[in-house]
């Protein structure tokens, strides 16, 4: 081991219980649901939990793509309904523990109530990077109900690192425990990440853990998450396979494989995972999770990975590029939930081309 | 009083005074007092200089005046409006809430405007709903709405504290609204503060899911005639697009999705432009008591 991978901050010093470095959480039933398009059948969720949880990944979250209340027209459906999932999950699992998500304006505090009661244990409040204060109420209730708390900020890589760490302050105070610095876009070159973890570490370090969400818009999921780490993020996010929107997220199989490396302990057995993923995951998946034109497009304009399905849907259904309706969404600075401009975009980009066609 | 009922606004911050400049231009309503907490309130320094009588004193010094007004406009929170709605009914003074207390009946003005004009206390819903549930009630008038769903989207610089601090009662109190209002079986709200800079103009997305032979060209028409309708007190409320019709498919589940999209510019009375979500709660309030005031004089 390098001097420099002894992590100077580690999991097992917030759960003394745990000898961890690293506390992973696969998060492919609930970031996979936008890949998936929210079609998870009880069957599936109840196999890849197990599959997970024998290779001791600690948890595992489950959720529609955009958190508890998220199935509508607006971001999709759900299949099956999230709740029955997450207690399917929670009946399934040995050993991890079910996280949940939710954000502000989407879902509401009955919907965590209601996921406490299925299993759930673990409550992950979202809001875009700047607008920590609408999670106060949930947090509040959260530890109210006893359930371990972690607050994402969101599309991470439009504010810099002092605004970040404002804002995990307003998250710490309303009683939350861990912040994640959340690259939705996967748009932060490493030492964007490593500044922003690292501000956030000096904000609150000494009262709560920070962790980091990484996707593979730019190809960085990895190289991202280990840097994260030796900034002192001890919660990590990843996906088996990347299966997860956009690009996909940090490939957990393969951070598991680089912790090992570094000797950075995980509790999760490579060789299992990577069966996990051959064997159970894969036979999930629609397709891979593909670093193509439209998700580099993503990492570059810096959208929101979760617009992808809806932007080629805008696309197929009117007949414009759906590389150039995510262009547009940057331009616009739309954030997580907008999911419904994707359609004016794609109206505004036809009334354009159907111009052109008329002029020519 | 020439004819006009008197008006007391509670709550001096954004929304208080953005209301104040519409009822001075009222033919039938003359804001008399502003009342607040806080002696070093802008809000009360601009209602004293257009000539209302400005107090910090709180709602315990209005109600002790020797004079009541006739229409109280609550523009603090839900919390206080549900501690004082009771008193004000006591001194027998109409009350229009533009909290989401959600004490008495809802209104939209051009939905069910006139229906309530003799309720005690009514209820201006939310921003979000007095944008989007008029256009469900447009589909609702022309074909049944099993599930209507709406997405509100606005500049973070427009949301208050009161907003980030509830916005659970935000959804509910709209989602409310889109059933009991709008028409819909079922009704479904989402709200995005979105702190893009320059701060964006409100929009609004309202999907509304009718059965597959429903008369398109009715409902089409029915949302046009809506827009017309709110653009008599919002004008800078518009459609985007035409309303787009998509097919039965899984991903609607089974039903025919109607698409509405609309902007809500203000009319920069006070707040800026970009908080049309403000200006449509204050000019709907502002319209709602012209409606209660007809009906008194």
């Amino acid at each position: 081991m390098n001097d420099r991978d002894i992590l100077t901050r580690t999991w097992s010093q917030t759960d003394t219980s745990s000898d961890l470095d690293l506390r992973l959480t696969d998060t492919c039933l609930r970031d996979g649901s936008h890949h998936k398009r929210h079609q998870f059948t009880a069957q599936e969720v109840h196999d890849i939990v197990e599959a997970l949880d024998d290779s001791g990944v600690p948890v595992i979250e489950v959720t529609h793509g955009d958190g508890l209340g998220g199935s509508s027209f607006n971001y999709g459906f759900s299949r099956t309904p999230e709740q029955e999932l997450i207690r399917i999950a929670a009946e399934t699992a040995k050993r991890a523990k079910i996280a949940f998500l939710m954000l502000p304006g989407v879902g509401t505090k009955d919907d965590i109530r209601a996921a406490q009661d299925n299993g759930g244990q673990i409550c992950r409040i979202a809001t875009h990077c700047t607008e920590a204060d609408t999670s106060i109420q949930h947090f509040g209730l959260a530890r109210e109900l006893g359930l371990e708390t972690v607050g994402f900020l969101m599309m991470s890589h439009t504010q810099p690192p002092e605004v970040l760490a404002k804002q995990a302050r307003i998250m710490v105070d309303a009683g939350n425990q861990c912040v994640y610095v959340v690259d939705s876009a996967g748009a932060l070159v490493m030492e964007e990440t490593a500044d922003r973890v690292a501000a956030v570490v000096a904000e609150i370090g000494g009262e709560a853990t920070v962790g980091f969400h990484g996707h593979e818009n730019l190809g960085l999921g990895v190289a991202n998450t280990v840097i994260a780490a030796r900034a002192g993020a001890t919660q990590i996010d990843g996906s088996v396979r990347r299966f997860g929107a956009g690009a996909g997220n940090t490939p957990l199989e393969a951070f598991v494989g680089v912790c090992d490396k570094l000797g950075w302990r995980t509790g999760i057995d490579f060789l299992t995972i990577v069966d996990a993923s051959e064997d159970v995951i894969k036979p999930a998946m629609p397709e891979e999770c593909q670093l193509d034109r439209m998700t580099l497009m993503m990492g570059y304009a810096g959208v929101y990975s979760s617009f992808l399905k809806h932007a080629g849907n805008a696309a197929d259904r009117y007949g414009v590029s759906g590389a150039k309706i995510l262009l547009e969404a940057g331009r616009r600075k739309l954030i997580g939930g907008q999911e419904d401009q994707l359609i004016d975009i794609a109206l505004m980009l036809k009334a354009e081309q159907d111009k052109e066609a008329a002029n020519r | 009083m020439s004819g006009k009922l008197t008006a007391a606004i509670v709550g001096p911050g954004n929304i208080g005074t953005d209301l104040m400049f519409k009822l001075l231009r009222s033919q039938v309503i003359q804001p008399r007092w502003m009342i607040g907490v806080d002696p070093t309130s802008e809000g009360l320094r601009l209602a004293a200089e257009q000539g209302l009588e400005a107090s910090h004193e709180g709602v315990d010094w209005l109600l002790k005046q020797d004079e009541l007004p006739d229409l109280i406009f609550e523009a603090t929170s839900a919390y206080v409006h549900r501690e004082y709605a009771p008193r004000y009914e006591e001194a027998g003074i109409r009350a229009i809430d533009l909290t989401p207390a959600a004490v008495g009946p809802a209104v939209i003005p051009p939905v069910n405007g006139e229906e309530h004009v003799a309720a005690m206390n009514v209820n201006m819903i939310t921003c979000g709903g007095q944008a989007t549930i008029p256009m469900v009630a447009a589909v609702s008038r022309a074909a049944a709405v099993s599930y209507a769903e709406i997405v509100a989207s606005v500049s973070s610089m427009s949301a208050g504290p009161g907003t980030r601090a509830n916005i659970d009662e935000f959804t509910r109190t709209t989602a409310a609204g889109v059933e009991t209002i709008g028409g819909a079986a079922r009704g479904k709200a989402i709200i995005i503060l979105n702190p893009a800079e320059p701060p964006m103009i409100m929009r609004d997305t309202i999907y509304c899911a009718v059965a597959p032979d429903a008369d398109r060209d009715a409902i089409i028409a029915s949302v046009f005639a809506m827009e017309k309708a709110v653009q008599e007190y919002v004008p800078g409320y518009r459609l985007l697009q035409e309303p787009q019709i998509d097919e039965p498919s899984a991903a609607t589940q089974g039903q025919t999705k109607v698409s509405v999209f609309v902007e809500v510019e203000g009319a920069g009375d006070f707040l800026p432009p970009y908080a049309g979500n403000l200006d449509i709660m204050t000019a709907a309030a502002a319209r709602v008591g012209d409606t209660i005031a007809r009906s008194l004089l």
